[in-house]
């Protein structure tokens, strides 16, 4: 995973890989986003900078689509899929025993930056449902007890 | 590979590769679709790939990790052909038996089988005598089970980039569209509108360049029929694409995918590198004059974007916020120049269409929407996955006979299509021919083909309340009809679900969804309100049961039900008390467990792990 502070060689590669024009900020903002986890006000800055874009329409885009995000995200990052399919199947219930056993609200991070919980509208696998996306890997088929075993394991392997 | 400067140069590539290919060897098709993914394919891959080679069979047996087959529920599914014997649910432990039984001498593997859930006895041995599989008309999709996505070779030998060649060897762009507007090709996003009406437009359209673009922004919660086209088989969609440019006169394009589908991005950035390699995208395509080249752009995750115009902003690199549409897109789109914007699996029926001719497409479907619809079929349903049917099937043949039916032998409620967007079918209409009329007659619509069945346990009410908080969030926020009236009622409706509605909150709900349907912007608004308004035509008294009674009759709604233990049927095993956070339960050795209702927070936990059932929900 990626430095935690803002370097500008890191931004003007990111900006070169996208041929340098402002059609490609989405594009750009993406790879900062994989890059640090999340979108550096100082790289933002930068980026305005760079692209000759003015920083509002920067901070429109970074904030309009779900993909970013302008705080820290944990180490781990939970995403339990809200789609129609893992809804009916009782999504719901999953989500509250996430946030209860990392006692964190959908959307929050822990202060140590270990953990956070997202939700997503639908993944596209809805065979799998009700489905959680825990650091990038599908569990399919999540139950209360499963996910429980699972924040369980997370919280002993950081200490 | 070289690349192809003439349309003889192609056909004579294909000759070479179909006389390469023996159709009667074993080949071993391994679904790596993303629902097979989750379910441990990539290790089945990986299984095979070594027992093949360990097994020196790596000349003798082809083996190719395919886009999705369909049939997620089963995953990981195993097809071997040429018989086309079907395992299901194979794990990377069962390859070596596999392999050793089934590839090397033919022998079948019984416990691999498919077996109805109804007949346990009854085992089918080949993939086409699957039921799921049976009963549908694989036009588009079924070519995903034969291909590896990431072989151009695999999809030219199955005759892929004959409709190219064919366009632009003996068809003029005004026969190319007036075929695609013979055979009634309605866009399979959601609107239903005619492609080729909308081509036309936009080649007579001044202004240039011309963009085409490819919406595979599938952003319908419950539906991935696009991204399994796309991870499973990019040419297909290419190819349509690159003979729409040609019919519209564009050099230009755009694929705009979901940043949500990492698997569909790379197949299709390997396909794109592929295709101009060979020659059949980029400049002077198969030797002739004309030239397109796409792009891929990726979307930052928000729903509204696979609204036209907010697709073509966030293209630009801005916010993708929807503008008014009496300025049309095929005139005034991408850069403010003509665009031509199909989905997905528009473009993918386009090369049928060219290759056999309007003539022969009209013969499946219905009237009034020819050809064939991918659904994916999800929620309470015993065989969940993408299924392709000839337009003008029943629902109830969708839901029976392909799907199996309800689990548990639970009763069917009702069934969900046309994503946020669409409404609720109840089971009267069981018998309703699907297509885009006859879906807008009962209150839903088709959208991206969605299709969700619900059972007796799901709650109409709180179904609406989650469609309209998923629409609040995702709303613009641009105009205020949706912004606003959707965050009202998000809030009615919450209440209604927390026990605290009123009398008259369904006469303000429905004042409201007309407001929201004729006030807003875009689509995304203007649909809005379908979910609410087709739960409370054919659902009302569940509203109402909410309302008066304050009762939830589904047993979903948390503030409306309680848990309760059946005192016959508790044997003090213990298990719900030891899991329940709060503390709730109470009981001890072999005495009948009770939960204490003041205490208990409704997590749902002690209702899930109990193994005699005897926690139930009022």
């Amino acid at each position: 995973m990626g430095a935690e502070t803002f370097a500008p060689e890191t931004v003007d590669a990111i900006v070169r890989k996208n041929g340098g024009t402002s059609a490609n900020l989405i594009l750009m903002l993406q790879d900062i986003q994989t890059e640090y986890r999340y979108l550096p006000h100082d790289a933002l800055l930068y980026l305005s900078d760079k692209l000759n874009v003015p920083v509002a329409r920067v901070y429109h885009v970074a904030t309009f689509y779900k993909a970013f995000s302008l705080k820290p995200k944990g180490r781990h990052e939970f995403h339990v899929c809200m789609g129609t399919a893992c809804h009916v199947r009782g999504s719901k219930l999953i989500l509250d025993q996430i946030a209860r056993e990392l006692d964190l609200p959908p959307g929050g991070t822990s202060k140590d930056l270990k953990f956070s919980l997202d939700t997503v509208n639908c993944l596209g696998s809805c065979a799998l449902g009700p489905l959680v996306v825990v650091d990038h890997e599908y569990v399919g088929h999540a139950s209360l007890q499963k996910m429980k075993r699972i924040v369980a394991n997370l919280k002993k392997k950081e200490d | 590979m070289e690349r192809l400067t003439s349309f003889a140069a192609l056909e004579e590539y294909r000759g070479q590769l179909v006389a390469g290919r023996d159709p009667q060897r074993v080949m071993v098709a391994v679904c790596a679709g993303t629902g097979c993914i989750g379910c441990g394919a990539n290790q089945v891959v990986a299984a095979f790939k070594k027992e093949l080679a360990e097994q020196g069979l790596a000349d003798k047996v082809e083996f190719r990790a395919t886009g999705c087959h369909g049939f997620c529920e089963r995953g990981t599914l195993v097809v071997i052909h040429p018989q086309r014997v079907f395992y299901q649910v194979v794990s990377a432990k069962d390859v070596p038996e596999i392999v050793e039984k089934t590839v090397k001498t033919g022998e079948v593997i019984d416990r691999l089988l498919y077996a109805d859930k109804t007949d346990k006895d009854q085992k089918v041995l080949h993939e086409h005598d699957v039921p799921f599989y049976k009963h549908q008309r694989r036009l588009i999709f079924g070519n995903n089970g034969a291909i590896d996505p990431t072989s151009l070779d695999d999809y030219i030998a199955l005759g892929g980039y004959a409709a190219l060649a064919k366009a632009l060897a003996t068809m003029q762009s005004d026969q190319i569209i007036a075929e695609v507007k013979r055979a009634g090709l309605r866009g399979r996003g959601g609107g239903g509108f005619p492609a080729g009406v909308k081509w036309e437009s936009c080649r007579n359209a001044k202004g240039s360049p011309k963009y085409v673009v490819c919406n595979a922004d599938e952003g319908d919660p419950g539906a991935y029929m696009d991204r399994s086209l796309l991870e499973g088989n990019p040419h297909s969609v290419l190819e349509g694409m690159v003979i729409g440019a040609y019919a519209i006169g564009s050099n230009d394009g755009y694929i705009y995918v979901r940043n949500e589908y990492p698997l569909a991005v790379q197949n299709a950035t390997i396909a794109i590198d592929q295709a101009r390699a060979a020659g059949l995208l980029g400049k002077n395509i198969l030797g002739t004059d004309f030239s397109y080249d796409i792009k891929i752009s990726r979307g930052g995750g928000a729903f509204v974007c696979g609204e036209s115009t907010a697709l073509m902003a966030s293209l630009e690199g801005q916010a993708g916020e929807p503008r008014a549409k009496y300025v049309h897109t095929v005139e005034h789109g991408l850069y403010n120049r003509p665009t031509n914007l199909n989905n997905v699996e528009t473009w993918a029926n386009v090369p049928y269409i060219v290759l056999h001719g309007a003539d022969e497409y009209r013969k499946i479907g219905t009237e009034g929407s020819p050809g064939t619809k991918i659904f994916s079929l999800v929620g309470k349903v015993n065989n969940t996955g993408l299924i392709e049917v000839p337009m003008g099937i029943t629902l109830r043949d969708i839901i029976y006979n392909i799907g199996g039916g309800i689990p548990k032998e639970k009763k069917f409620k009702a069934v969900q299509t046309g994503g946020p967007s669409g409404g609720c079918i109840p089971a009267e209409h069981l018998d309703l021919p699907v297509d885009f009329d006859k879906l807008y007659d009962v209150g839903s619509m088709m959208g991206s083909g969605g299709m969700i069945v619900m059972d007796e346990n799901t709650c109409m009410v709180e179904l609406a309340r989650y469609f309209t908080a998923f629409l609040s969030d995702e709303s613009c926020g641009k105009c205020l009809p949706c912004r606003e009236g959707l965050t009202q009622m998000r809030g009615i409706l919450q209440d209604i679900c927390d026990g605290k509605g009123q009398d008259g909150d369904l006469d303000l709900i429905e004042t409201l969804a007309g407001t929201i349907r004729e006030c807003s912007l875009c689509a995304l608004g203007q649909t809005a309100p379908n979910p609410v308004e087709s739960t409370l035509r054919f659902f009302r008294s569940e509203y109402e049961a909410h309302i008066h009674h304050k009762r939830c009759p589904a047993g979903v709604c948390p503030p409306l039900i309680t848990y309760k233990v059946l005192p016959d049927r508790c044997t003090a095993c213990g298990a719900c008390k030891r899991v329940c956070p709060a503390a709730a339960v109470e009981g001890q050795k072999k005495v009948v467990h009770r939960i204490l209702v003041e205490k208990c927070i409704k997590c749902g936990q002690c209702y899930e792990i109990c193994p005699a059932d005897a926690i139930i929900k009022e």
